[in-house]
């Protein structure tokens, strides 16, 4: 990065933050303070409940996922319409018709208080614990990548996210998420030009796209109903549903960013905005990820594109294993260009030795990925802790190489634009919440002081942010520790959305037996994580339906056993 | 909390649908429109 980089990241940064710190700081209405401005409108709403789940992660990964495997992970998103849909019509009605500033006040309104601290705190921990990964998950690949102190990346990204979320609460988080997005569109739009400017002469956008499908990298839908495949269209659609009704019904994350607006058809619009456009919008960043892979079939690719981790061993006291590696790979990777030059002219003249040309050209790939397979394996041997994932660097990686000066800045300026906006929406949601559905619990005397209520939700979105910083700096994740959070939040998941099917779909089922439905439900979950090496996503699923049948089953219990002692009528 | 809204029933207001179900239809649609030329894309780049 050079100094006109820094000046776009900063400018666009900094100036986003400031914008919406500004602009929202005589913010002293607790409906606007928690809900945002009252004359939201739909488009903004929808860019907010976007730029909430499109984390840093989502565009440093998800290109790299495409690359790796393919753009068949976009069939993971295929529950999120029918899922919108269903919360639209039935979740989003009741929350206005309540008027809650949190989906945890409408259990308290449909059972009883201790549900409503159970659904709260279920939230808190699953949102508390993943607080600081939102932060250190893109630092520490920026602080590789770019050679910068993690701990100064850690702290400068959650002071700036805390001032403007603290100042101007929902209506800062919405105003400041929609400039972050326009970055966003405009930095993944951009780097997409430049790429398929940059592909060989010739070749074109056509036949990149026959090149990458030739790989296997654009195989969208799988009809397979093979259960060892992870990316199915019906893992999609069951998995898929189950997840996206659980976060976006029932996360205060995500249910903050909608239940505010002008009236019920902004939020209901806003949703919808995301139902048309999300899988779109997901199926663009991994075919981006695909053209980064067709790219370096043509160029000299890298053997680990965790560049900074290889070249540490590489210089270590195993280095002859390394610089082998590379040049083994090399050698492999100039014969795979042949291999693809041919066949790509085979194709172009249809010629009959097209089928053979494909299959050399599919061999000199697999020598290639045994090679990187081989790398992987000597930065293990070397370090056992050794970071062997390297598929979250392919784009960024892409992007400092082959990018132009400035355009470097936007797309640093969008991946840090993601981690502030989806950071934002998190610590909104979790300083609501405690100041809701905990605080105002224990000072109810406080409800009516509006002035102390905007002064505790502040503070508790400080406190908060703070919690996310220190556990970003101290925790110590590890890639596994980053999953770990992921598994975390599909064990807490299922059964909170249990909790609200029962509460919308079960008028007979009262406050004690969903209570006891969602512990019991939930000591399920966790006993069969520890006993079952099952995909995590089925979490969602096992305790929806356990919360469910437990909660219907000791209603009925409870419903026999006071009409039993009933007294007979004389 | 907030009284009710009294908007709750209000009509999608966009031109071309008189109620929700429209939109949800459409919504609906869209998505399978989408997972076919996402088929289609795959079978034509295989």
């Amino acid at each position: 990065m050079n100094a006109f980089d820094w000046i776009v990241l900063l400018v666009t940064m900094v100036g986003i933050a400031a914008y919406g710190a500004w602009h929202t700081r005589h913010t002293d209405h607790l409906d606007t303070y928690l809900k945002g401005s009252q004359t939201t409108r739909w488009g903004t709403i929808g860019i907010s409940v976007m730029a909430t789940q499109a984390s840093a992660i989502t565009f440093l990964s998800i290109p790299g996922q495409g690359f790796e495997s393919g753009i068949g992970f976009v069939q993971n998103y295929f529950g999120l319409p029918l899922a919108l849909i269903i919360v639209c019509a039935v979740f989003l009605p009741i929350y206005r018709k309540l008027g809650v500033y949190t989906a945890y006040e409408f259990l308290g309104q449909r059972f009883d208080a201790k549900t409503r601290l159970l659904g709260a705190s279920l939230f808190l921990l699953q949102r508390g614990l993943a607080a600081g990964v939102t932060i250190y998950a893109p630092a520490i690949i920026l602080a590789t990548v770019l050679g910068w102190r993690l701990d100064v990346t850690i702290i400068s990204t959650g002071l700036l996210v805390i001032i403007y979320t603290v100042t101007g609460g929902s209506q800062a988080v919405n105003l400041t998420q929609k400039w972050q997005m326009g970055i966003i569109f405009a930095g993944m739009v951009t780097a997409f030009v430049i790429l398929i400017q940059r592909l060989p002469a010739g070749l074109g956008l056509g036949g990149a796209l026959h090149l990458a499908g030739a790989m296997g990298k654009l195989q969208a839908v799988d009809f397979s109903l093979n259960a060892d495949k992870r990316y199915t269209i019906w893992t999609g659609l069951f998995g898929g549903l189950f997840l996206s009704l659980s976060y976006f019904g029932t996360d205060q994350s995500q249910v903050q960013r909608y239940i505010g607006g002008a009236a019920l058809r902004e939020g209901r619009l806003g949703l919808m905005f995301n139902a048309l456009l999300k899988i779109p919008m997901q199926f663009f960043i991994l075919l981006l990820g695909a053209l980064v892979f067709v790219f370096y079939q043509f160029e000299p690719a890298p053997v680990f594109y965790n560049r900074v981790e290889w070249q540490q061993h590489a210089n270590g006291a195993h280095g002859a294993v390394f610089h082998a590696i590379d040049d083994k790979h090399a050698a492999l990777h100039a014969v795979k260009q042949e291999k693809i030059r041919a066949w790509l002219d085979a194709r172009d003249h249809h010629s009959p030795a097209e089928p053979a040309a494909r299959t050399a050209m599919l061999l000199a790939n697999a020598a290639t990925e045994d090679v990187r397979k081989e790398a992987r394996a000597a930065l293990t041997a070397d370090d056992p802790l050794a970071q062997t994932k390297d598929s979250d660097y392919v784009f960024i990686g892409f992007i400092l190489d082959q990018l132009p000066h400035g355009v470097i800045g936007l797309l640093i300026a969008v991946m840090i634009a993601a981690a502030l906006g989806s950071k934002a929406g998190e610590l909104n949601a979790l300083g609501t919440t405690t100041t809701i559905d905990l605080w105002r619990q224990f000072r109810p005397l406080a409800v009516h002081d509006e002035a102390r209520n905007v002064r505790a939700a502040k503070w508790f979105t400080a406190m908060w942010g703070f919690v996310a910083i220190a556990f970003a700096l101290f925790a110590g994740f590890s890639e596994n520790l980053i999953e770990a959070i992921n598994i975390i939040g599909s064990i807490f998941y299922g059964v909170v959305l249990g909790m609200f099917l029962v509460a919308f779909f079960f008028k007979k089922v009262g406050g004690y037996a969903v209570f006891w439905g969602t512990v019991l439900g939930q000591l399920l979950v966790f006993a069969l994580f520890f006993n079952l090496s099952i995909s995590y996503l089925w979490y969602n699923f096992i305790g929806c339906a356990a919360c469910v049948v437990i909660s219907l089953l000791l209603q009925a219990a409870k419903s026999n056993i006071e009409s039993a002692e009933k007294p007979a009528n004389p | 909390m907030k009284s009710p809204d009294p908007h709750s029933d209000e009509s999608p207001g966009v031109p071309g649908f008189r109620t929700w179900r429209g939109i949800y239809l459409f919504a609906f649609g869209f998505f399978v429109l989408v997972v076919v030329l996402l088929a289609l894309f795959s079978s034509w780049f295989a």
